[in-house]
């Protein structure tokens, strides 16, 4: 990302520099953050419970947000396929104070281009980031906007996106869908149970669709299109149970 | 209705009834019937208990008012739907009760499914001297009888049946979110998630759809219902809620499929607080017609607004129940809280309402004098009949002592459920699997 690039601070400079850093951190700081939104809004629509039907209401809001987002996406031209992005997960018990996302549109239009923005726009958790992202910018590229209060540590996180999640079950057998994910040991999402579930195909449950899926996605596109046809059909599944 | 002032301040803790702490005794719905007299509640585990006011009582004057395990009965038993390999989970998601005709009491109680009317009728006689049994129930030779008895009627213990008087199942696709009498007491309606029936009273096998909001292509789906009531009086009269922060309010009157309504109403958004959660935060949980008909009240994520329903461009009033939360969206996405659905209620006199929060946390609006309270059902608080100590959570920097900051809220204390007696100052709060009763003061 932005800070491999990065030189060393010479002293004369500091301040412009993290005025100009703290304001590209704020724009691309949007961008993760709306990245790792996708990416949660996706779980959250992927792991259906296979016991009881899914809530309706919930997966419709949950859609809708994927859609909005998408739709932000398209218009920035940032839609495109996406890198392995490291989607950490915030301590359940603990709620970070997650202001960029949560500021109204129009203060982040301001904020979005101009990366020249003074201090009085980066406050909590961006400031916070600016000087660990640094001092770590070799060993950690990226952090993750959710866990602010404890050092960057592997916490077994996502590391495949959701794309190279479909763009696998295209090419491999289902029977690798288990080592695919036997590196994610996260019981919160607990989707072993929900993919192990699927694969098994002896009971056709609401998640059936998602090994349709697979054949019919071209892959981790550029094209928006096509992405946005994987959203259908997500929604196809989750309603059609 | 016998209120005149509620001092929002001053409630008193009258009961706390616990049930152990299984995951199925998680209390799902909580209702008062129409004299206030019964209290039922509904669980996770598909039981339905009730409880009935105790009757005032001169030798016993601190037991007045309280509550007191009338019935229990398992209303719903899990299923398992084979077509669809899903279960059919058994908790109760609404109570309602039917109008006193006669000694029974009448209520429908509905899971995901189905809806069942149960009768719940006392028992304090039973008759003796029977000719072709004995006492013990044994048939007797019928060639040892010589004589004939007439059976009296002797005093027992009281009992109280529950019966299951009808079923009303398979007319839901989706998951049934609410049922609702009619003021003509002879109808009612159920609401899934995309349709809503009418149903008579006396007819199991027959419903009538009057609202459908299924598109033809699942893919469009967009919104879905989240809550319908009747009016109190119209009997043609009902209102729908929705996942976008809409009420329609529709008149039966007017066609025979209601998808069409007859007042809108939405209160335009807010472009400076836009946000990606803000469709999912203006979903109505909750929406209730005030007593006299006159007003209904909706609950979204944040707030309780008060609706005139002369008016459908923006609510008469807007009460906030927990605005601090609104910079803490993201974290409430990723743990699913965001979806929560609180429910609201209204006193008697239409003059305050009451809804829930988290941390055991419930908020009361007085709507005369526009003061708030925030207090908390718990053990620790709750001591009997000491007055609950209004709570405050802090939102800034500095906490003052007593204040509880927002982090430190615990977000699996949710109270969900609440009800108001529908004549006295009596509040009902569920919080997981404790029923509190608080008696407020009137001057």
């Amino acid at each position: 990302m932005f800070t491999r690039g990065l030189k060393r601070k010479c002293v004369g400079h500091e301040e412009d520099m993290e005025g100009a850093l703290a304001g590209l951190k704020t724009v691309s700081s949007y961008s993760l953050q709306r990245q790792s939104l996708l990416d949660m809004s996706l779980v959250k629509l992927q792991l259906c419970h296979m016991l009881v039907e899914p809530n309706l209401c919930r997966s419709v809001l949950i859609a809708n947000t994927v859609r909005q987002i998408q739709e932000e996406m398209t218009q920035d031209g940032t839609w495109r396929s996406v890198t392995p992005q490291e989607a950490g997960r915030a301590p359940l018990d603990r709620l970070v104070s997650t202001e960029i996302l949560c500021r109204s549109a129009w203060e982040q239009e301001g904020a979005r281009p101009a990366p020249g923005l003074g201090d009085g726009h980066v406050q909590g958790p961006v400031s916070d980031l600016c000087p660990v992202t640094s001092a770590q910018a070799p060993r950690h590229p990226q952090s993750g906007i959710w866990e602010l209060d404890s050092p960057r540590e592997d916490r077994g996180g996502f590391h495949k996106s959701l794309d190279q999640i479909f763009e696998t079950l295209e090419t491999k057998n289902p029977g690798c869908m288990e080592e695919l994910f036997s590196d994610v040991d996260s019981p919160y999402y607990d989707l072993d149970t929900v993919l192990t579930g699927m694969v098994g195909g002896a009971r056709p449950g609401p998640c059936e669709g998602l090994e349709g899926l697979a054949p019919a996605t071209p892959g981790p596109s550029s094209s928006c299109k096509s992405d946005l046809g994987e959203l259908d059909h997500v929604v196809e599944i989750l309603v059609e149970t | 209705m016998g209120i005149n002032y509620i001092d929002l301040d001053l409630f008193n803790p009258i009961q706390n009834i616990s049930a152990s702490r299984k995951q199925a005794d998680i209390i799902s719905t909580v209702e008062f019937n129409y004299s206030g007299d019964l209290l039922a509640t509904g669980d996770k585990g598909g039981r339905v208990v009730i409880f009935q006011r105790e009757q005032e009582n001169k030798s016993r004057p601190h037991s007045r008012g309280e509550y007191n395990v009338y019935s229990t009965f398992q209303s719903h038993e899990p299923e398992f739907d084979y077509l669809k390999s899903l279960e059919i989970e058994e908790k109760i998601n609404k109570i309602r009760w039917l109008p006193q005709q006669n000694a029974a009491h009448f209520l429908l109680s509905t899971n995901d499914k189905t809806i069942k009317l149960w009768k719940i009728s006392e028992r304090d006689k039973r008759a003796e001297g029977y000719n072709l049994k004995d006492e013990d129930g044994r048939l007797r030779d019928p060639f040892r009888i010589t004589a004939l008895r007439v059976p009296i009627l002797k005093p027992m213990d009281l009992m109280v049946e529950a019966s299951p008087r009808r079923i009303f199942a398979n007319a839901h696709t989706y998951h049934i979110n609410s049922i609702s009498v009619n003021s003509d007491h002879e109808t009612y309606l159920s609401a899934d998630d995309l349709r809503i029936n009418l149903w008579h009273l006396e007819i199991t096998d027959r419903s009538f759809n009057i609202v459908d909001i299924k598109p033809a292509n699942m893919e469009e789906l967009t919104e879905v219902i989240t809550a319908a009531e009747f009016h109190p009086h119209q009997c043609n009269v009902f209102v729908y809620s929705s996942s976008k922060g809409t009420i329609r309010l529709c008149d039966m009157r007017s066609s025979a499929l209601c998808d069409r309504h007859s007042k809108f109403f939405e209160e335009p958004e807010d472009p400076s607080s836009r946000s990606f959660f803000s469709e999912i935060i203006s979903s109505i949980s909750d929406v209730k017609f005030s007593h006299s008909g006159r007003y209904m009240m909706s609950r979204d994520y944040l707030s309780v607004k008060v609706w005139d329903l002369n008016m459908e461009s923006r609510p008469l009033e807007t009460h906030q129940v927990h605005e601090y939360l609104r910079s803490k969206l993201c974290s409430l996405y990723e743990n699913d809280c965001i979806f929560d659905k609180f429910e609201c209620c209204w006193n008697g006199s239409d003059s305050a309402i009451m809804t829930g929060s988290y941390n055991n946390f419930f908020r009361m609006f007085d709507r005369d004098t526009r003061r708030d309270v925030t207090l908390e059902a718990s053990r620790e608080s709750s001591k009997p009949r000491a007055s609950l100590k209004p709570r405050k959570v802090c939102t800034g920097g500095k906490r003052k002592k007593d204040e509880i900051s927002v982090d430190s809220l615990d977000f699996n204390k949710k109270i969900l459920h609440t009800a108001w007696h529908p004549a006295d100052s009596v509040i009902a709060v569920a919080a997981t699997n404790n029923l509190y009763i608080f008696q407020g003061k009137i001057n």
